[in-house]
């Protein structure tokens, strides 16, 4: 019971991952039509929008204290960083410690804008033209992101801490009777990725500019007959999945030290989460990326990896060919969209 | 000619004529000149030259003509290196039962992949190809290399050792060879300043793209070929007029898997290990994007685009600071330094951000590629109308 259990947490925390990016990729597909092979690159940038908060919190004034002295007896030099000269100690060092749920307040605008930026310079150009030449274009555009990162913080992963009171291990389990202790920022990514999950599911369903974009998914042409300008609000929607992304990016740096070539792993599995979801389906999305997680999980176990060598790295692609071939719409798919 | 018309085999003996004489084409700088650096005719390059050339051609039968864009197109050309190794690894050096080895397998593993892949269209397809390659990938990286069954090697790649038992060696060469013909014998021809090597296994894998030229060729011209066209331009109607579409694609599908694994059992021919990275996704988009940058549908495309490529990431690559303080000497050093800062990050190990630039701007603006660019320009020239330009490179406008 323990066991599966500790297996289905495991799947949560990539699951969330999966289903954040699934989410953005979905809502771009189904309100642009638009196949965003730069998605990864975009929760990437999320994450190193963390590592950079964290270095800029780290900066430091270099200043000589007078009452300490290394061994030759010459006056000590001391970094501090400019947060703990200017807010006193603790309060600076608790600010550092908490710079990556800090870079969240950072990420929205950064996100917004870059997802702006991107929909109005670039991927505007490309509604009429074929889908691979939609994927090709966002695939350079993965490729530029990616390098500009890697030049300017190198190609090793960075590690980025969590704060310190959520970097422990909570027993979960103890109320239940049932002995869990797990990492505590695992449980805080699928909680904050469930409160971004319903964020956006309620922005879509209960707000009059949710309702428009609704509409403008299911008939683009009819609501922009009704004099309502719905590429501004599908341009919005592109910066709230870009934004979806680098959340998920962000919240995700501490799990796993963030690299240049993070976008690129986490995108071709989000396109067969998207797939098995059902292209255009959100809720889909969703329910696949949590489903494929945990599936990662267990597959991962040692009674599986014995049983069936391998199996927990070509899970996911099995799952997704099973699907696709036996209900090609998936899981959660209308009938009729992208089947052919 | 060779069955051809007369513009078709204009083509064909331009390519000949190009690859033949290559070592010239490519080495217009005297070995001693500063621009030495900018040659491209020794062996290794030329090499990767036409096998990449190989790879594009076929991937182009695919995509240039039925508009299927497969993204695992590098699963085949791994496969047919791991082929090629175990031939070296069992039999002998010999390539050409490596290289038999490689087509045969690759084309047997894009039939079941293409089986399967082909019951979708669209990004969907893109999708499954991606998803088949990358999981073609993390096999051969850890799963087919545990100690009781190891086809792969795992990390470090599929190598010939000593130990191997070379059934067929006898007191053959020890390196890849053509029945004795060493793959890597050369002879340099000295002429003034110029030294132009003449290299057996450049040789060896041009007889080879020129043959895959031939038939990629005679595919264009064949009924088959107007097939896939059909299927390009409008699928659906294609099967409402009684035609079962399947089967072409999966022809289409299983020839450039073929020639991808020709290329993967050159690639071994020449250098003789193989490993998993060959198989990554990254080189699929590269196969991709040779064939968008020469012009995706074009017979010549493709082999430009590879060659274009291969030869920018090498030169781009080789390009480091020094190189750069050396180029802008002559200017006021604050001037100096800031150039050297701002191509610094383009050039060397930053090529692959040039790479991504250059992919989005020729899919932006090029979309046709190399071969429509310069035919614009040729007719702009010329004061020829466009319509005379081949309605298959003709690219729709970009609004």
């Amino acid at each position: 019971m323990d066991a599966i259990l500790l297996q289905v947490l495991n799947g949560l925390d990539k699951g969330s991952a999966y289903a954040l990016i699934a989410l953005g990729l979905t809502l771009i597909f189904g309100t642009l039509g638009v196949v965003n092979f730069a998605h990864g690159a975009l929760f990437m940038i999320g994450a190193f929008v963390a590592v950079t908060l964290q270095r800029v919190l780290n900066l430091s004034i270099e200043t000589i204290d007078p009452d300490k002295k290394d061994f030759l007896g010459n006056p000590l030099k001391v970094q501090t960083p400019y947060v703990e000269a200017w807010f006193g100690e603790s309060a600076g060092q608790v600010i550092i410690g908490w710079s990556v749920p800090l870079a969240i307040l950072a990420v929205i605008p950064i996100m917004l804008l870059i997802g702006f930026v991107m929909e109005r310079g670039l991927i505007r150009h490309f509604y009429k033209r074929p889908h691979a030449d939609q994927i090709l274009v966002t695939f350079g555009l993965a490729i530029v992101f990616q390098e500009i990162v890697k030049a300017i913080f190198g190609a090793n992963p960075i590690q980025t801490p969590a704060p310190e009171a959520l970097a422990g291990v909570w027993n979960l389990g103890a109320w239940l009777g049932l002995s869990l202790p797990y990492p505590a920022w695992r449980i805080v990514y699928f909680v904050f990725s469930a409160i971004v999950i319903s964020g956006v599911f309620a922005f879509l369903q209960f707000t009059t500019f949710g309702m428009v974009v609704r509409a403008g998914m299911a008939d683009r042409e009819t609501v922009g007959l009704l004099g309502i300008n719905i590429d501004r609000r599908f341009t919005l929607m592109f910066g709230v999945a870009a934004a979806v992304a680098g959340l998920a990016g962000v919240m995700y740096a501490p799990i796993n030290p963030p690299n240049y070539h993070w976008g690129m792993d986490f995108l071709v599995l989000s396109f067969v989460v998207v797939v098995v979801g059902g292209m255009g389906s959100l809720p889909g999305a969703v329910l696949a990326g949590f489903l494929l997680g945990i599936l990662e999980s267990f597959a991962s176990t040692t009674w599986a990896t014995t049983n069936f060598p391998g199996i927990n790295q070509i899970i996911i692609y099995l799952v997704a060919i099973v699907i696709l071939l036996a209900r090609p719409r998936g899981l959660m798919g209308r009938k009729g969209v992208m089947e052919e | 000619m060779f069955g051809l018309d007369k513009k078709d085999a204009r083509t064909f003996l331009f390519v000949i004529a190009i690859t033949l004489l290559a070592p010239f084409i490519l080495n217009p700088f005297p070995t001693e000149s500063a621009l030495a650096q900018f040659n491209a005719g020794y062996p290794d390059l030329m090499q990767r030259f036409v096998i990449f050339g190989i790879f594009a051609i076929g991937f182009n039968i695919l995509f240039g003509l039925t508009g299927y864009l497969s993204f695992g197109h590098a699963a085949f050309l791994g496969v047919g290196s791991y082929a090629a190794v175990w031939m070296f690894k069992l039999l002998s050096f010999n390539i050409i039962p490596a290289i038999a080895l490689s087509i045969v397998v690759a084309g047997l593993f894009s039939l079941a992949i293409g089986y399967i892949c082909l019951r979708r269209s669209g990004i969907y397809f893109s999708i499954l190809t991606l998803a088949f390659a990358q999981m073609s990938f993390a096999m051969a990286y850890s799963v087919l290399s545990n100690p009781s069954f190891n086809l792969t090697n795992g990390e470090t790649g599929l190598q010939v050792y000593a130990s191997d038992p070379q059934y067929l060696k006898g007191n053959g060469p020890d390196i890849t060879h053509l029945f004795g013909l060493e793959m890597n014998s050369t002879t340099t021809l000295e002429i003034g300043a110029w030294a132009f090597q003449f290299n057996a296994g450049f040789y060896v894998c041009a007889a080879f793209m020129i043959a895959a030229f031939y038939i990629a060729l005679r595919i264009f011209r064949s009924p088959f070929g107007l097939m896939l066209r059909a299927i390009k331009t409008n699928q659906t109607r294609l099967n409402y007029t009684g035609l079962n579409s399947r089967p072409y694609m999966l022809a289409a599908f299983v020839i450039s898997g073929m020639y991808a694994g020709l290329a993967g059992g050159l690639l071994a021919a020449t250098d003789p290990l193989a490993g998993a990275e060959r198989m990554q996704w990254t080189a699929s988009g590269e196969v991709v994007l040779m064939t968008i940058l020469g012009g995706a549908g074009t017979l010549l495309g493709p082999v430009l685009g590879a060659a274009f490529i291969k030869y920018f990431e090498n030169i781009f690559s080789k390009i480091n600071d020094t190189v750069l303080h050396t180029w802008f000497s002559f200017m006021p050093e604050s001037i100096e330094n800031l150039l050297v800062a701002i191509i610094h990050p383009f050039v060397g190990k930053g090529w692959h951000l040039t790479l991504g630039l250059m992919f989005m701007l020729i899919v932006i603006f090029l979309p046709g590629g190399l071969v429509d660019g310069g035919m614009r320009i040729w007719n702009r020239i010329t004061g020829r109308s466009r319509t005379q330009t081949d309605p298959v490179a003709d690219p729709k406008p970009a609004e």
